[in-house]
């Protein structure tokens, strides 16, 4: 993977920030357009060259924006995710619960439709259904980056009995079929959160997935970590800090965490298009989130009962859905070129 | 070579045994009670503790667990039903020995799995290679971003999709179902059809885009550039180099993806309503089977770990630096 640069190691010893402005202006003034530039303003700047990149982090963009602005979508729009349209108004549906309109019911009032049987605004269950995936996608992309820095800066920092522990839960989970222990965790995870009787309160979906999915979600990043904070135990600069009588916490914080960003940010990028289509699919399954709050994967399933009837309603879950991981696959694919411009893929 | 198979299957047992055993806690963790489920409506107490006595629930998981693991070394009876020496146990919801389901499921995943396989390797090793091969050029360029959109697609929105294109509206190929290949070769062809071309249309796109990019990377390397210095012909150092040094990395994804695939793939089977270990697995969970559920899992976790320790082997013949130690 990624090598760290001297830039990026040597950058919190205080002499050596101090002595760098100093330096340039002493070279420069021959060439008045120089200046330095940080490594991230560097990182930048290549990512803005990179028009898949630009564009893919726009269509992102734009589904984040819709998900943090649903209710205003839905104000505007005038129609929102809960009301059961198609029950309160006959002519909506027929008596199979299918749309009357051609096209799963499109129309001006319902600009994607209606969900066949309850009769559901479908557009707004889509942009609803965002701030589901996202939610739970960024939410377990956070913890797992976590959870991977942790385990895996411990188990290639201190080595040993830590190194060989860590090193056989890997080898466990990884040896579990993921979706049979996905299936299998989700009920434990669920009692263990709120005792059986009592009233599940809206939150407990949202942390159960998140919670399941980071079980098996960090182990790919703590073994790049390891192995990168294996190779960076024996530079200089640590051993450098060592006998200057660091401690092993500072070491970790301040010598050996800079050095990981960029694996990180690129592993957590690229990581979280894999947890929006593990949370559909677990909602596809029927054992992710919940009626009634929306969810792309428990509208693809729901609609694999009107195929002969009525495709419509799952062309736009299923093509939103593509859009959606396709552009994040694009922007995590370039945040991988932008950091590191010597792997050619 | 003799060593390290000893040492990886050693290691191997160790790590199946643990699987088992969390799959064993997990459940008991699990607020369900199986007795429960299978006592009925019209459930008194006293039978709903002699139910939990004939199945073994009674005593403690671990007790348990135990008598589950010494049943696959000694057999042993349940229901009145004899279980010979390899025995995993019996499913009281289904009624018949785990061993007798899972082989009669083992099959269908089977043939989904090599079916598949077949295609995507062809057509996904094909497509990454002659793009890597025309690399910049229109072809890559077409099958570089082709490969990268269908594999943004899911099994669930492509299954459906297909679904509906294929079969319901068009009838262009059959409804998916798994007949046995020995009872009617044809049937069993056109029936797993559908399936096939989903899984296979969506691994091959991975497969390309993998196949391209360590295609890519052989033929930038030095002893690449040594081979064209010294006038080799183009083809041999496209297939003699640069695809020896790439068939590292696929053969160790393939392998991976192989032990994957056929422990179940839930979501295909569940698309496809074919009866598999996959479809299995989620039923035994929904029916509180304890005894199925950690039959898939185990036989799941076992061809996992049976696919990872050959493809280490096969590592070894194909890149002789690889040392096996």
């Amino acid at each position: 993977m990624t090598t760290p640069t001297g830039a990026t190691t040597d950058g919190d010893t205080p002499g050596s920030t101090s002595d760098l402005p100093d330096n340039a202006s002493a070279d420069a003034p021959a060439d008045p357009g120089f200046r330095g530039l940080s490594p991230g303003k560097l990182m930048w700047r290549r990512f803005l060259r990179d028009r898949t990149g630009v564009v893919s982090a726009c269509v992102v963009l734009f589904f984040v924006l819709v998900a943090v602005l649903a209710p205003v979508i839905s104000m505007l729009y005038g129609n929102d995710a809960e009301t059961h349209y198609g029950q309160n108004d006959p002519t909506l549906l027929t008596d199979s619960g299918l749309p009357v309109a051609p096209n799963g019911g499109m129309s001006g009032d319902f600009w994607f439709g209606l969900e066949p049987g309850l009769g559901r605004d479908v557009m707004m269950q889509l942009v609803y259904g965002i701030r589901t995936s996202l939610i739970i996608a960024f939410a377990t992309s956070l913890l797992t980056t976590v959870i991977g820095v942790a385990l895996g800066i411990a188990a290639g920092y201190l080595g040993g009995k830590a190194d060989f522990f860590i090193g056989r839960v890997i080898d466990v989970l990884m040896s579990f079929p993921s979706q049979i222990f996905l299936i299998a965790t989700m009920p434990v995870v669920t009692s263990l959160l709120v005792p059986s009787g009592q009233k599940v309160p809206t939150w407990l979906p949202f942390v159960a997935v998140t919670i399941v999915l980071s079980l098996l979600g960090w182990m790919g990043l703590a073994r790049i970590l390891r192995g990168t904070a294996l190779a960076l135990r024996e530079r200089e600069f640590i051993e450098a800090a060592k006998v200057t009588g660091a401690s092993p916490m500072r070491i970790i914080f301040k010598e050996i965490l800079p050095n990981l960003w960029t694996p990180i940010l690129v592993q957590a990028t690229l990581a979280l298009p894999a947890f929006v289509t593990a949370e559909a699919g677990l909602s596809y399954l029927g054992v992710g989130v919940s009626e009634p709050v929306p969810d792309w994967g428990r509208m693809i399933a729901g609609a694999a009962d009107y195929l002969r009837t009525d495709v419509t309603y799952l062309l736009f879950p299923g093509i939103a859905m593509v859009i959606f991981v396709l552009a994040f696959n694009l922007l995590g694919d370039s945040v991988r070129d932008a950091f590191d411009p010597k792997a050619n893929r | 070579m003799l060593r390290f198979l000893v040492r990886r299957s050693l290691g191997a047992l160790v790590i199946l045994v643990i699987v088992s055993m969390i799959t064993y806690a997990l459940f008991f963790a699990i607020p369900a009670d199986p007795a429960r489920l299978y006592c009925g409506k019209t459930c008194t107490p006293e039978n709903l503790a002699l139910i939990r006595h004939d199945m073994g629930f009674d005593k403690a998981w671990p007790i348990q667990y135990w008598d589950w693991l010494s049943a696959i070394f000694t057999g042993g009876t349940y229901n009145n039903v004899a279980c010979s020496a390899p025995c995993f146990g019996y499913s009281f919801d289904k009624k018949e020995l785990v061993g007798t389901i899972l082989l009669d499921r083992f099959p269908t995943t089977l043939s989904l799995t090599v079916g598949s396989a077949v295609i995507f390797l062809i057509f996904g090793i094909g497509t990454g290679m002659l793009a890597a091969h025309k690399q910049g050029k229109a072809l890559d360029k077409i099958a570089s971003s082709a490969s990268l959109i269908v594999s943004s697609m899911q099994i669930y929105v492509a299954g459906p999709l297909a679904l509906v294109a294929l079969v319901y509206s068009t009838d262009l190929l059959a409804q998916p179902t798994y007949v046995p290949f020995t009872q009617d070769p044809v049937g069993w062809f056109t029936g797993l059809l559908v399936p096939w071309i989903v899984l296979s249309l969506i691994w091959t796109a991975n497969y390309t885009r993998m196949t391209r990019s360590s295609m890519v990377e052989q033929l930038s390397e030095d002893f690449v550039r040594t081979a064209r210095a010294k006038g080799m012909s183009g083809t041999s150092v496209f297939m003699r180099y640069a695809w020896r040094g790439a068939m590292g990395t696929i053969v160790t994804v393939f392998g991976i993806d192989l032990g994957v695939l056929l422990g179940g793939a839930i979501i295909t089977e569940t698309t496809f309503s074919l009866h598999g270990l996959g479809e299995l697995a989620i039923h035994s969970f929904n029916d509180s089977d304890l005894s199925l559920l950690v039959g898939v899992t185990v036989v799941a976790a076992t061809l996992i770990v049976f696919f990872n320790i050959i493809v280490d082997a096969a590592y070894a013949l194909i890149d002789p630096r690889i040392r096996l130690a």
